[in-house]
C-alpha cells in the first residue's frame, strides 16, 4: 500500500481536511477514521435542532457516501486508531491493519468532561448525534430536567428543554454563568432571557452528590429530576499523541502551520493547542470554525505550503430568539466599550491599553448583531485602533472604520 | 413569462448593503452595489436557509451572517464552503424610485 494522507478523526476538521488536500491538486490515498459508526456529520444542531425539531431528525452530513467516493477519500467508521509508530509512520487501526502515511492529521476533537462526584454516572452528557437522540426522548413536555453547566452546551440544552415543554433547573457552580470568554453584560441579557422562560436558575452553587432521580446541592437542597444532563466542559482527546512521544500542552502543541512536535504529523480542531500570531500566546478552541479552517490550513501545510494559521477565533451561540456572536478574544482586551443597541441587544468591544481592537462580542435577537460583529472581526484582523467614540456611537457604521 | 413585482424603495436599500423584501410567502434580499446598480436574489442561504439580508456585503459580495457561505449577488455565484449550491438571482429594473424585480 502506497503511503498517502492520514487523517484520524471524521468531524469538521478531517472532513474540511479531506476537501483542502484535494481542492489543493493532491491526487493521493487518503484515509480517514472516525470511531462513530456515521460518515462526518455538523455538530452544532445537536444541542439545538436535533432535540427541538417536530420531526425525526437525521445527522446534517458533511460528507455523504457519494460525496466521499466522489473525492476518492477512503472513510472508515467504527474503527479507531489505537498506536502511532512515528518512525515507521504507521497508524495501527482497531480493525487490525497498519496503515503508512506520507503526512498524517490529528483530529481527534474533545470528550465532553464527566460530572466528578458521588452518582456522576447518572448525568447524560453531549457530544454526539447518539447523544443528542438520547436527550431528545427524554425532553418531553412536563418532564423535570436538570441540566449542569452553565456554558454554552448546558445552556443551549436548557433553551431546547424548555422549548420541548420540560421544567427546567439550571445549576452552575461559579458566581455567574458563562464565565469563560464571555462578558458579564451579555451573560446577563442571556441569563434573563432564561429565567423569563421559566427556566430556574440556580447560580453560585456547587453539586454534592447525583441519583438517578435526585441532584444534591452543597447546601443539601435536593432537586428531583426525571433526566439529569451535564454539560461542564470537554477535554482534549490527546492519549494517542502523548504514546506517540508529541507534545502535549493543554492540547496537542502545534506550532503556527499547525505542526506537531513531529514533522510529518499536524494537528487540526479541538484537540489542537497552537500559538496564534494575532495573540502571542497559546490557544485551544472549541469551535465550529475554528475546525472548518484549521482543517482547511492543516492540509495544505500536510502538502507543504508553510502556511500560519492566523484566522480570528469566532463562535456563536443561539438561545431562544437570542444570538450571541463573540469575535477575537473578549478577555485579551481590558478596556470595554458598550454600544447598547436596544435592552436585549448590544455590542462590546474589547481593546488593549494601546487602543487596539483585541476582541467584540455582541448579542441581540435573531442574527441582528451578525454583520457588525464580522466587520468587528475584520477590523480586529487588520490590527485596527477604533476610536472608542466612533465604537460606542450606534449611529457610526463599523464598515466606514474598516474604510477609513 | 415575466411577473414583475414591486419591491422596496431604493432609498430603503443603503449602497453597498442588501434589505430583505417579504412577498407571498417568500423572501428575497434586494442588493445595492458599490456602483449603485440593483440586484435581487432569493432570501435564503442556499445552506441552511438563514435569512442573507442579516448579512454583510462587501463589494459584490454577501456573506450569510451564520456559517460565512459567501456569494457574488450579481449572479448567484456560490463562493466555496460551506455553500455549494449558487443563490438564485431575479431581473431587477427601476422605475419611479422602486425597486422591481422579475419573478415569472
Amino acid at each position: 500500500m502506497s503511503r498517502g494522507m492520514v487523517i484520524i478523526g471524521a468531524g469538521m476538521a478531517g472532513h474540511r481536511a479531506v476537501i483542502s488536500l484535494r481542492a489543493s491538486g493532491y491526487d493521493g490515498p487518503i484515509t480517514v477514521i472516525g470511531d462513530e459508526a456515521l460518515m462526518p456529520y455538523d455538530r452544532p444542531p445537536l444541542s439545538k435542532a436535533a432535540i427541538t425539531d417536530e420531526n425525526e431528525p437525521k445527522p446534517v452530513w458533511l460528507m455523504d457516501e457519494d460525496i466521499a467516493a466522489s473525492l476518492k477519500a477512503d472513510i472508515r467508521k467504527s474503527v479507531s486508531a489505537t498506536k502511532i509508530d512515528p518512525l515507521a509512520k504507521t497508524v495501527s487501526f482497531s480493525s487490525g491493519e497498519n496503515v503508512p502515511y506520507e503526512k498524517l492529521l490529528l483530529a481527534t476533537g474533545a470528550s465532553p468532561r464527566k460530572l466528578n462526584c458521588l452518582g456522576g454516572e447518572h448525568a447524560l452528557l453531549l457530544r454526539n448525534f447518539e447523544d443528542a437522540i438520547a436527550l431528545r426522548e427524554r425532553f418531553l413536555p412536563g418532564k423535570k430536567i436538570v441540566i449542569i453547566g452553565g456554558g454554552f452546551i448546558g445552556l443551549e440544552l436548557a433553551s431546547s428543554a424548555s422549548k420541548r415543554g420540560c421544567e427546567v433547573t439550571l445549576i452552575e457552580a461559579q458566581p455567574r454563568i458563562l464565565m469563560r470568554g464571555v462578558p458579564e453584560p451579555i451573560a446577563k441579557i442571556v441569563h434573563d432571557r432564561h429565567a423569563k422562560a421559566g427556566v430556574r436558575m440556580m447560580i453560585g452553587i456547587g453539586i454534592q452528590s447525583l441519583t438517578a432521580s435526585t441532584v444534591h446541592l452543597a447546601d443539601s437542597t435536593a432537586i428531583p429530576a426525571d433526566t439529569i444532563a451535564a454539560g461542564i466542559g470537554a477535554a482534549p482527546r490527546t492519549s494517542l499523541a502523548a504514546d506517540a512521544g508529541l507534545t502535549i500542552d493543554n492540547g496537542i502543541s502545534t506550532d503556527e502551520t499547525l505542526r506537531t512536535s513531529n514533522p510529518d504529523i499536524y494537528a487540526a480542531g479541538d484537540c489542537c493547542s497552537f500559538t496564534h500570531p494575532h495573540y502571542g500566546r497559546r490557544l485551544r478552541l472549541e469551535a465550529w470554525r475554528n475546525a472548518q479552517d484549521q482543517g482547511n490550513v492543516a492540509a495544505e501545510n500536510m502538502l507543504g505550503a508553510n502556511k500560519p494559521y492566523r484566522a480570528i477565533p469566532w463562535f456563536w451561540s443561539d438561545q431562544y430568539d437570542l444570538s450571541l456572536q463573540i469575535a477575537g478574544l473578549a478577555d485579551a482586551g481590558p478596556v470595554t466599550v458598550t454600544r447598547k443597541l436596544s435592552d436585549d441587544s448590544l455590542l462590546l468591544f474589547h481593546l488593549a491599553d494601546s487602543g487596539k481592537l483585541m476582541g467584540a462580542s455582541g448579542i441581540g435577537p435573531g442574527n441582528s448583531i451578525a454583520r457588525d460583529i464580522k466587520l468587528a472581526e475584520m477590523l480586529i484582523a487588520k490590527g485596527a485602533s477604533p476610536l472608542a467614540s466612533q465604537l460606542e456611537d450606534p449611529q457610526v457604521q463599523l464598515k466606514a472604520l474598516l474604510k477609513g | 413569462m415575466t411577473n414583475w413585482i414591486q419591491t422596496l424603495a431604493t432609498d430603503d436599500v443603503a449602497t453597498e448593503d442588501v434589505s430583505r423584501f417579504d412577498h407571498a410567502g417568500r423572501t428575497f434580499a434586494i442588493y445595492r452595489s458599490p456602483d449603485d446598480k440593483f440586484y435581487a436574489t432569493d432570501g435564503l442561504c442556499t445552506h441552511e436557509k438563514v435569512h442573507l439580508a442579516d448579512g454583510l456585503v462587501m463589494d459584490n459580495i454577501i456573506e450569510c451572517p451564520k456559517h460565512n457561505g459567501r456569494f457574488d449577488y450579481t449572479n448567484g455565484k456560490a463562493m466555496g464552503a460551506p455553500v455549494c449550491i449558487n443563490l438564485k438571482t431575479y431581473p431587477v429594473k427601476i422605475e419611479g424610485g422602486k425597486v422591481f424585480i422579475d419573478i415569472g
